[in-house]
């Protein structure tokens, strides 16, 4: 195990071959592709093409049919509660109670996560300056606008320090303005050595990644930096992109 | 330890937050206890009464006399045979019918012994039980009179019969089938909103993806409940016991571990529900339908489970209410020890382990 730890030592996520099947149907069809260390990597595709079920599975919750993986150095498929504690997961959803107070949200998923009592104390005091959030400590999370939870619960997402925070849709239904500021505290989370995979379905945050891969009917159609993938397609912007992509999908979206 | 701890004061924070709830669950078995306590208690007041007495004869009309003068009954009709009485009771002509044995007054005075049979109709059995009790008191203490006057003991042996309802079943049945209800209703009802609503939410989700094991989600989810349960429990106990006199004549250990029993079972109920469902409204609909309705319905709360339909009978085998409320007529009402519930105790065992091996089984295959 040590050996491949080294080896991958900044290939935070791993994927060969994955596959899942459900009976006959094949959500997610041999997929493989790498993610280092720091790095933005964006992923794409239509609903019901099989992002969800591949994020997942990198996520511990589903284990592969076949083919493998590791997250953070640990295996998908027989180190998943390894996996787990290394990541952070924020979804559309914001997945912070809402009759709870903001610091009470921190607590109990710094708890969940092992953190030391002192420790959350600390971090949540800085936090909540670097978020500009002192007046909105004591309130609760139900109260704040949407744009505060969407930060919040990201800042929540990793604020135990995870190799990876996967965030799925993160922006949903918010303001381009708070969208900026949002990816701001991502670019933030990278430079702080942590590696963000992130799906979406707006095209201008897909330019924000380093890398974007696009997913059609359970396959990787695509996997490049923004740039090249618009070379290579001769596409002015990662929409028309992903249109010349999504047009040649058969399944039906759900 | 620390991961489980802080999930728990989380859910309290919850269920604390939500004042209008917690003050239902708490107000309502109160509420219910004295409802039911003092509305069902009827005043026994005219209670019309028909009387047999082959023989006319000088004590029993002493007798009827006395039981017509008394503020509680009005003697209605005299009747000539026993095949009447069932005539009388089924045209509601009365409530108790009074029967002398034949030459009650000749038996009396000279063996010193006779009998008078009374017969209740006990469909409402608080009031049977009151009004017979006031006419063996008359009687009685006519027979202190007649005592008085001569230096013969005489005994008029006075015999009570229950129609339709032999068993008394619902005099302080309320007390057990409130426990029942409010229990299942709790555990059942407000386990499984909880635990649906952290998947309406989205939430679950992420505690899935956290380190959190299953069983400490479903661990955390539960014991707010169980604690709120307990609460309650002894809350209905105490007001049954102090308020509406209702004793509990058999051990209080073995009443408190058949409810512990239940409130495992409830939770059980509630654990399954909510691996079946992925709405809140649902959740409400399955436990409040499927199990509410039935525990007042079929559990023997309201309607004796004896007098209905065999299918019926058949039916409240299933509901767990039903194990409940007969162990805890038996130990609270009956005195009876905890060996002669057995096989309720090893019924409600029996539920708990075949919900949890489903809602297990269930759990694991939402996660893939």
């Amino acid at each position: 195990m040590n050996d491949t730890n080294k080896y991958n030592r900044d290939k935070v996520i791993i994927a060969e071959n994955l596959t899942k099947k459900f009976g006959h149907f094949t959500a997610v069809d041999n997929i493989s592709f790498e993610v280092e260390k720091g790095e933005i990597f964006g992923f794409l595709g239509a609903n019901g093409a099989g992002k969800t079920t591949a994020m997942r599975m990198l996520c511990g919750l589903s284990i592969p049919t076949s083919g493998k993986g590791t997250v953070a150095g640990y295996d998908i498929s027989s180190q998943t509660e390894l996996v787990k504690k290394n990541i952070g997961y924020m979804s559309q959803k914001f997945s912070l109670y809402d009759d709870l107070k903001v610091w009470e949200n921190i607590e109990l998923f710094a708890g969940i996560y092992g953190m030391k009592e002192k420790e959350i104390k600390v971090k949540t005091d800085e936090l909540m300056e670097i978020l500009n959030f002192e007046d909105e400590r004591d309130k609760l999370v139900g109260s704040l606008p949407l744009g505060f939870k969407q930060k919040l619960a990201f800042s929540v997402s990793i604020f135990h320090n995870p190799k990876v925070v996967f965030l799925d849709e993160p922006t949903g239904g918010v303001d381009p303005i708070t969208r900026r500021q949002f990816w701001e505290l991502i670019y933030d989370a990278t430079t702080r050595g942590i590696t963000v995979f992130v799906t979406t379905h707006y095209m201008d945050e897909a330019e924000y990644c380093n890398r974007v891969s696009i997913m059609v009917d359970g396959r990787i159609e695509a996997l490049d930096s923004p740039k090249n993938l618009k070379k290579q397609f001769n596409a002015i912007n990662m929409d028309e992109v992903f249109q010349q992509l999504a047009r040649e999908s058969t399944r039906k979206a759900d | 330890m620390k991961q489980l701890m802080s999930f728990i004061r989380k859910e309290f924070y919850h269920i604390l937050r939500d004042r209008t709830t917690i003050m239902i669950l708490l107000l309502m078995p109160i509420i219910q206890i004295i409802l039911f306590g003092f509305a069902l208690t009827t005043e026994v007041k005219d209670t019309k009464v028909a009387v047999l007495a082959p023989t006319n004869d000088e004590v029993s009309t002493r007798i009827i006399e006395k039981i017509n003068a008394s503020a509680y009954f009005h003697v209605v009709e005299k009747i000539h045979n026993t095949v009447e009485i069932q005539k009388v009771f089924r045209d509601s002509k009365a409530k108790l019918v009074v029967v002398f044995e034949d030459h009650f007054s000749e038996k009396l005075h000279h063996t010193g012994k006779a009998h008078i049979q009374l017969i209740a109709d006990a469909t409402d059995p608080n009031a049977a039980t009151s009004f017979t009790f006031y006419a063996s008191n008359i009687i009685a203490s006519y027979q202190q009179e007649l005592m008085a006057d001569s230096k013969n003991p005489y005994q008029i042996i006075p015999e009570v019969k229950m129609l339709y309802n032999p068993q008394m079943v619902g005099a302080f049945n309320f007390v057990p089938g409130v426990l029942g209800m409010i229990l299942i209703l709790i555990c059942a009802m407000m386990t499984s909103i909880a635990i649906v609503r952290e998947k309406e939410m989205g939430t679950m989700e992420i505690l899935l993806v956290s380190p959190m094991k299953p069983i400490y989600i479903i661990l955390s989810k539960i014991t707010p409940y169980f604690v709120l349960s307990c609460v309650n429990f002894t809350t209905t106990i105490l007001l049954s016991v102090f308020v509406l006199k209702v004793p509990i004549v058999g051990s209080l250990a073995s009443l408190i571990l058949v409810s512990l029993l239940y409130i495992f079972l409830s939770l059980s109920v509630g654990l399954l529900v909510s691996t079946l469902t992925d709405s809140q409204q649902a959740a409400m609909l399955i436990s409040g339908m499927g199990f509410m309705i039935p525990v007042m319905m079929l559990s023997g709360m309201i309607f004796p489970i004896e007098n209905m339909p065999v299918a019926l009978q058949w039916l409240s085998n299933i509901v767990p209410a039903r194990w409940y409320i007969s162990a805890v007529k038996a130990i609270m009402i009956e005195g009876l020890g905890i060996t002669s519930v057995l096989k309720e105790v090893a019924i409600m065992i029996l539920m708990i382990v075949v919900l949890i091996t489903i809602s297990l089984k269930k759990f694991k295959i939402r996660l893939e």
